[in-house]
């Protein structure tokens, strides 16, 4: 790829100067190296230092820089500029409050995280070595552990819009369902009880928007699926 | 400006490996900590860890902490003090075991142990065979142990201040430490965070190359505000270049690949690394790795169209290998390379990588400084752990997975001083000074009111090019000299970089600025330390200090067996003694020895 200008339309808002969100148009010439969206607004702050987003890793695995591309949810760094249609129009997550450009504040998408318990019971006392699990019983976890907390389904499911505070939405019940699947917790009774609930666990529909835009493949609704399994299979 | 006070038994900087390791301690132990961390916890760096971490489990193969023991100090070129390192593979274990416990979801063998591979420089019996003692999850090793150190503190209600940058660390009349003045994010508003103990575990400052593996956070913030409030840098001339960085983006390929049987190869397709280290190979240690791939460019043997970088080869291995072990790393080379390497061999080169050298401390975690006669006396109050401090165990190369273990072995090791030196009364609440946020505000009303002044992109490119010409993989005498007024004038330049956005919420500009001013301070200790340094030991190789039989590798341990400290203040170098004795009198040293692979 040689030198290119891409043509960008951006949600600006800072709360301390703006009375309202605008959408921005401006344009950026890329260097041949430049292949991802986050090299293209890290090259557009370098012309406007006041365009506030958040980034770290720059190889999809801490999750900072979800935003909306284009309509779709997805992370800046595993985006290719070249496959975007331009101008490539730039949103903060939907669904959250807005605190400044493309900044969301994640606080209810964390809470929701928080309120499955995301962390391993097991009341017996603690070996003096690893606890054992077998290569199947591991694989299990396949698919779970990897999520990275981006909030890229949670904010693209319409259940979590509406109900951001009941729902535990798609993250957390991956989440859920880690620990669920985990043949070292001995927590599956209270983390059902926790989700029986005609919100928490029963607003999803099935929409299968988290699956579509999972910046790392995984697949919530199945998750989803399989708690629902559970409930199922012990109440009979 | 206003500045709020709030009161804790420990502050803790960092919300990484090290720090949410050091939390969990203070959190269990009941102790009121704050944890500050300009990211939320799961975003810090160690995420983007693959390969492993390192202990002698034996699960697979016979092993043992000795063995790891003189992996390490030979690994360290004898730069590592053997009292820490005795420490840290003796712990490892423990440590790891205890992961396992918190939910981390290890790979498994088929009897149910946790999963190990071999790593580089890791051996049996004394460097006679690879051993596998990387404890793996996938290759996702640091995104697993992050996650579960995250929830087991969400179990633990540790009290976490997400997107406060940390700005300046507060010191009394004595140099004692007695806090940190810090930003929320958010509204740019500054505060005091007063306590009788403060950590740091803010990692490394990878940010200073041009070429880098690591994330845009690693901007050393712990390191630069600790060398400006007059603690001196330690070790800080020794860099890691990670032999497996993308070539172009810089994105890290776990040396995983390799313990997994991947494969170096020239332009001509050789298996090179057989030449320079006939025993271990592919898996030597990292400085070897980057220095023969280095070589081969050189010397005109690199591939592609520029003969610019070496290729990682392992289409040999079956398709399940790579999708089982090695599936994150299939991921980054189709996004980043743009070549699947199942069906294709990965373009690599040596990339900015680790930070061995840093604040110094003990293995207790408590920082150390010269005074009253003796060259490692306690800073009251201060500790530090992980990547941003220097215990010493890494010396002047660090081996593969033993990052992981150190942020594991020394987080938990801080924590649990802190506690002591809590519970017997030794930790108080010393009084604040009255311009304890002074130095902080003035520094925010500097970037407020400045003009024409530079831009924060400018003057950081100017460093990382900088750095990245002139103490890079092979260093040069007369480059270093230059280096070392470059970057001189760099950091003249960085103290007029002007902002234009001036708002107070979620200022990033604002916050580049600030984390420039850190990088600035390694960058400057990087120069000098190594411009000193006048042999070549581990990732520290200069041209001018070959292999002779007096100095194998260029090593003069007659005059330079000894740490490097950087002062700050007036640019100023000092040394100290290294620790060649191991903590327990039944361990025997490890003796001095020419290194080969």
């Amino acid at each position: 790829m040689t030198k290119r200008t891409v043509h960008f339309k951006i949600y600006r808002y800072d709360p301390d100067k703006d009375e309202k969100p605008y959408m921005q148009d401006i344009s950026v010439e890329l260097e041949a190296s430049d292949k991802k969206l986050l090299d293209a607004i890290v090259r557009l702050r370098a012309k406007d230092d006041s365009l506030s987003f958040r980034r770290s890793c720059r190889e999809g695995v801490c999750g900072s820089d979800a935003m909306n591309i284009n309509g779709k949810n997805g992370l800046a760094c595993l985006t290719d500029i070249d496959s975007l249609q331009q101008p490539i129009t730039l949103r903060p997550l939907p669904g959250l409050p807005v605190i400044r450009d493309l900044i969301v504040d994640m606080t209810q998408f964390f809470k929701q995280y928080h309120s499955i318990k995301p962390y391993l019971v097991n009341n017996d006392p603690a070996p003096e070595r690893e606890r054992l699990q077998t290569p199947e019983d591991r694989e299990e976890l396949n698919g779970l552990y990897e999520c990275i907390l981006c909030a890229c389904c949670s904010t693209s499911c319409p259940s979590f819009w509406w109900n951001p505070d009941k729902f535990v939405g798609p993250a957390g019940l991956l989440a859920a369902y880690r620990f669920l699947a985990d043949t070292r917790d001995q927590d599956t009774n209270a983390r059902l009880d926790n989700l029986e609930d005609p919100y928490r666990l029963f607003r999803c529909h099935s929409i299968m928007n988290c699956v579509d835009v999972c910046p790392k493949g995984l697949n919530p609704t199945r998750a989803i699926g399989k708690i629902k399994d559970m409930m199922v299979r012990r109440a009979v | 400006m206003n500045v709020a006070k709030r009161t804790f038994d420990a502050v803790i900087v960092g919300a990484g490996g090290a720090g949410l390791r050091a939390a969990l301690q203070l959190s269990e132990a009941g102790l009121k900590t704050a944890v500050l961390t300009k990211v939320f916890p799961t975003r810090s760096h160690t995420v983007a860890a693959q390969g492993g971490v390192a202990a002698s489990l034996g699960n697979s193969t016979e092993d043992n902490w000795h063995w790891h023991m003189y992996d390490t100090v030979k690994g360290s070129d004898w730069l590592g003090d053997q009292d820490a390192i005795e420490f840290m593979c003796k712990k490892a274990n423990e440590v790891v075991v205890e992961l396992e416990h918190y939910g981390m979801p290890f790979d498994r063998t088929d009897n149910g142990k946790i999963y190990q591979r071999p790593f580089g420089g890791h051996s049996m019996n004394y460097g006679q065979a690879p051993v596998m003692r990387s404890c793996a999850a996938a290759d996702r090793t640091g995104h697993a142990m992050l996650h579960a150190l995250y929830q087991r503190n969400v179990r633990a209600n540790t009290q976490f201040f997400v997107e406060w940058m940390a700005l300046d660390l507060i010191r009394n009349a004595d140099g004692d430490v007695l806090g940190v003045t810090a930003m929320e994010m958010e509204t740019g508003e500054v505060s005091i965070f007063h306590a009788k103990a403060t950590v740091f575990a803010t990692g490394g400052a990878g940010r200073i190359y041009y070429s880098s593996t690591n994330a845009f956070i690693n901007t050393g913030d712990g390191v630069g505000m600790a060398a400006r409030a007059g603690i001196p840098l330690e070790d800080m001339e020794f860099w890691q270049f990670h032999p497996t960085g993308v070539a172009g983006a810089g994105v890290l390929i776990t040396e995983g690949v390799r313990g997994e049987g991947g494969i170096l190869r020239n332009a001509s397709g050789e298996r090179f690394m057989e030449r320079y280290a006939p025993n271990l190979k592919d898996l030597a240690s990292r400085d070897v790795v980057s220095r023969a791939m280095t070589t081969e460019i050189n010397e005109g043997r690199g591939a592609g169209p520029d003969k610019d970088h070496v290729l990682l080869d392992i289409t040999h291995l079956s398709p399940d290998t790579i999708m089982k072990r090695l599936p994150g790393i299939r991921e980054i080379a189709i996004q980043f390379a743009g070549v699947d390497p199942i069906k294709a061999p990965i373009p690599v080169v040596p990339t900015c990588h680790y930070q061995m050298g840093g604040i110094p401390t003990n293995y207790k975690g408590q920082v150390v400084v010269p005074k009253d006669g003796s060259p490692n006396t306690p800073v009251q109050g201060f500790y530090a752990a992980g990547e941003c401090a220097c215990a010493s165990v890494h010396g002047a190369n660090r081996l593969g997975t033993n990052s992981l273990l150190d942020l594991l072995v020394f987080g938990k090791s801080a924590g649990e001083t802190v506690v002591e030196d809590f519970r017997s009364g030794q930790l108080t609440l010393k009084p604040l000074p009255e311009n304890a946020a002074d130095v902080s505000l003035a520094r925010l009303a500097r970037l407020e009111s400045q003009t024409n002044g530079e831009s924060v992109f400018d003057v950081g490119m100017e460093m990382r090019r900088t750095m990245q010409k002139h103490a890079g993989v092979f260093r040069f005498d007369q480059l270093l000299k230059e280096g070392v007024q470059k970057i001189g004038e760099v950091a003249e330049r960085a103290k007029r970089t002007e902002i234009k956005d001036k708002s107070k919420v979620w200022n990033v500009a604002r916050m580049e600025a600030l984390e420039l001013d850190n990088l600035i301070e390694v960058a400057r200790a990087t120069m000098v330390s190594a411009e000193a340094r006048k042999e070549s030991r581990g990732a520290h190789v200069r041209d001018d200090a070959p292999d002779t039989p007096e100095n194998p590798n260029g090593r003069d341990d007659a005059n330079w067996l000894k740490h490097t400290l950087w002062y700050s203040e007036g640019n100023r170098l000092d040394y100290k003694p290294v620790n060649l004795k191991p903590l327990s009198d039944d361990v025997e040293p490890i003796a001095l020895a020419k290194r080969t692979y």
